[in-house]
């Protein structure tokens, strides 16, 4: 009963949401146009899971989260504290801890040329969409020195970690020339060159949750905040019939 | 000998009251209360538009008390102030509501007091005798600039830093003394540590105690000369044997619990968006000030967060840095010259000539594109439609005097009109 109230209370708070937001949404701002919506959802645990596992696989390893702790994932994502000790921390560090990147920051700088960015807030700062589209867009790319590129960042430092999942692809190009003389370059979709172990829709699973667990670090509050504000506007709904019948009542003797 | 309760209720209560009297033997409490809430008189006929005064106060209560609780954990030096906003979003309990409610409140603020103005443009309710009113409203206006500009570098995000400096350097371009002002205003060469450290010595003491100060005196000058209302006329024409006039109802309780009820839907609204949408978009959070401050890199597009923007696009508009920072002051400048400038037979625009009506159409509708162009990226095409907005916001108030006595006026009613 309360699943379904629930979801009534979200989808009349969402329309409302929606409706304010519609007006005062003229320019998303941001990124270009290119970018496709990575669609996670921050209210699956079993996904921020699988996300959490991915990060913690592929990406820890050179990026740091200097603002989430263990703890709170382990909390929030109901994962005990044995499995995030054994699988997230590797064995080391306290609980309490900030996510460190395995690798300092002047090896980064030796090695790739960059350190690599601290992913605590990124969902926030370049947006969920970015992050799905970036890990969907490595391309193969002899002139760099790593051999690939990136269609979202042209010239990215970081080396395609997770190649063995999607394969290796090239993108192609529509070109044409116009009544002008100009040409035209548009992008029409990838080649794969090599199979990776994962089908192109479990690979774009794949990195729906790793958004998605970077979604959560970025505010690990989303859902608390949600379902709270819930609970305060159907308050305010009730305070607003006493507040009304009270202002009745007092104004039935102004003429 | 037994004491009944009722014995002992008597007793209390008399006791409350010599307590009571002893008070207001020595502070006149009493008074106060009906100067200013259970004998002011308000006119009956208040619309939709007079709850904005009252929504301020709330916010401004809003903004205090959280402000209070983010200092307690906030740290004002440029190495660790945007990871303890971090710290408060996530490891203070509550910290994320605290925050958000701070940074919500400071859009709403906005919201608040852009409507409380426009209403006050509307009823002519800073015509003659309200003009100092006005004028202290429209110092308050300037005071909350300040203080929302100074909080916005707080968190020392990509904005916050970048967003300071574009203002900052906007001093340079005056004669002289430009740069020398602005290293004064900086206490450095660049926005830094100092910087930061200054701007919240001024946004959490100095510029609150100014604007709570301000609010009191705008407060105490409205009690002195009271309301206006949607029809623009005085209430006080026209009393009873009591001195209480016939079209006034007491502040209390009538509008106290009318503003209840309002606050009520305001409040749900702050929710809304405090629980659902924080960031709104990026109008009320920008999305790069999540990523922290760095003076080595140069956002790709800085925009001052929308409150400022229709300011900023008539900044933009002129071609010429030390012009565009003028037009820039005047575009406030002139507000506090309204009351001088308005010279229609009628306060209200319900009884003021049609061409009057459509001027301030006009002018409300150039304002919001004026705001919203100051969001976008300076195209040709948007400069040239910023020019147009920002001829058509001072020929509004340069124009006033003529256009304010244009047309035919409706003739105004000897009471006023509607209910509640």
């Amino acid at each position: 009963m309360t699943a379904r109230w629930t979801t009534a209370a979200r989808l009349a708070t969402a329309t409302l949401i929606m409706s304010l937001l519609s007006s005062g949404a003229l320019a998303a701002g941001g990124a270009s146009g290119a970018l496709k919506p990575a669609n996670n959802d921050p209210g699956n645990v079993q996904s921020l899971q699988r996300g959490a596992r991915n990060f913690f696989n592929y990406c820890s390893g050179c990026h740091s989260m200097e603002y989430v702790r263990y703890s709170r994932i382990g909390n929030d994502l109901e994962i005990p504290d044995e499995m995030v000790y054994k699988n997230f921390m590797f064995g080391q560090g306290k609980l309490g801890d900030t996510v460190q990147a395995a690798m300092t920051p002047e090896s980064a700088q030796a090695w790739f040329g960059a350190v690599p960015p601290d992913l605590s807030l990124t969902a926030r700062s370049k947006g969920t969409s970015y992050i799905y589209s970036f890990l969907l867009s490595f391309y193969k790319d002899d002139s760099r020195e790593l051999g690939v590129n990136n269609l979202v960042l042209a010239g990215a430092a970081m080396p395609h970690v997770l190649a063995d999942l999607q394969g290796l692809r090239t993108p192609k190009y529509k070109v044409w020339t116009d009544d002008d003389g100009h040409e035209h370059k548009e992008f029409e979709g990838f080649e794969q060159l090599t199979e990776g172990k994962l089908s192109s829709e479990e690979y774009e699973g794949f990195i729906r949750d790793i958004t998605n667990f970077l979604d959560y670090s970025a505010e690990p509050v989303k859902n608390e905040r949600r379902a709270l504000g819930i609970k305060v506007l159907a308050y305010m709904g009730i305070l607003f019939l006493l507040a009304m019948a009270m202002k009745k009542e007092y104004w039935k003797d102004v003429h | 000998m037994s004491v009944t309760s009722e014995d002992m209720g008597t007793r209390i209560g008399k006791q409350v009251d010599a307590i009571g009297q002893w008070v207001n033997d020595r502070l006149n409490v009493g008074d106060f209360y009906k100067k200013h809430l259970s004998e002011y008189y308000a006119p009956k006929n208040f619309n939709i538009w007079y709850y904005f005064g009252s929504f301020a106060l709330i916010v401004l209560v809003i903004q205090l008390v959280t402000g209070v609780f983010l200092t307690m954990n906030y740290k004002p030096s440029a190495a660790e102030a945007f990871a303890s906003v971090e710290y408060i979003m996530r490891d203070v309990r509550w910290g994320w509501l605290i925050r958000y409610m701070h940074s919500t409140g400071a859009s709403f603020f906005f919201i608040v007091v852009y409507l409380h103005m426009f209403r006050g443009m509307m009823y002519g309710s800073y015509r003659r005798p309200r003009e100092l009113l006005w004028i202290i409203g429209m110092l308050i206006y300037v005071m909350l600039m300040a203080e929302a500009f100074m909080g916005y570098l707080l968190p020392w995000g990509q904005m916050s830093y970048w967003g300071a400096q574009v203002i900052v350097s906007l001093f340079g371009a005056i004669p002289v003394v430009g740069d020398a002002l602005t290293e004064w205003i900086r206490g450095d060469f660049f926005i830094s540590d100092i910087t930061l450290n200054r701007f919240f010595a001024f946004h959490v003491i100095a510029l609150p105690l100014i604007l709570v100060f301000l609010i009191v005196v705008h407060l105490a000058a409205l009690h002195e000369v009271g309301s206006n209302n949607p029809d623009g006329i005085e209430i006080k024409k026209y009393k009873d044997e009591n001195g209480k006039p016939l079209d006034g109802i007491a502040f209390h309780p009538y509008y106290t619990v009318k503003d209840i009820m309002g606050a009520v839907v305001f409040l749900a609204l702050f929710a809304a968006v405090v629980f659902f949408s924080p960031e709104m978009n990026g109008y009320f959070l920008e999305h790069a000030n999540f990523e922290p401050a760095d003076r080595l890199k140069t956002p790709e597009h800085i925009a001052p967060v929308w409150y400022f923007t229709p300011f900023y696009a008539i900044l933009r508009a002129v071609p010429h840095k030390l012009g565009g920072v003028v037009a820039m002051g005047l575009a406030i400048v002139v507000l506090f010259l309204l009351p001088w400038l308005d010279r229609s037979p009628a306060r209200s625009i319900r009884y003021k000539s049609v061409i009057n009506k459509v001027a301030l159409g006009i002018f409300a509708v150039s304002f919001v594109i004026l705001g919203w162009l100051g969001l976008q990226p300076a195209t040709t095409v948007y400069t040239n439609i910023a020019r147009v907005c920002t001829v058509i916001y001072f020929a509004f108030f340069l124009g006033l005097p003529w256009i304010s006595r244009m047309g035919e006026h409706k003739p105004v009613p000897e009471r006023v009109t509607g209910g509640h």
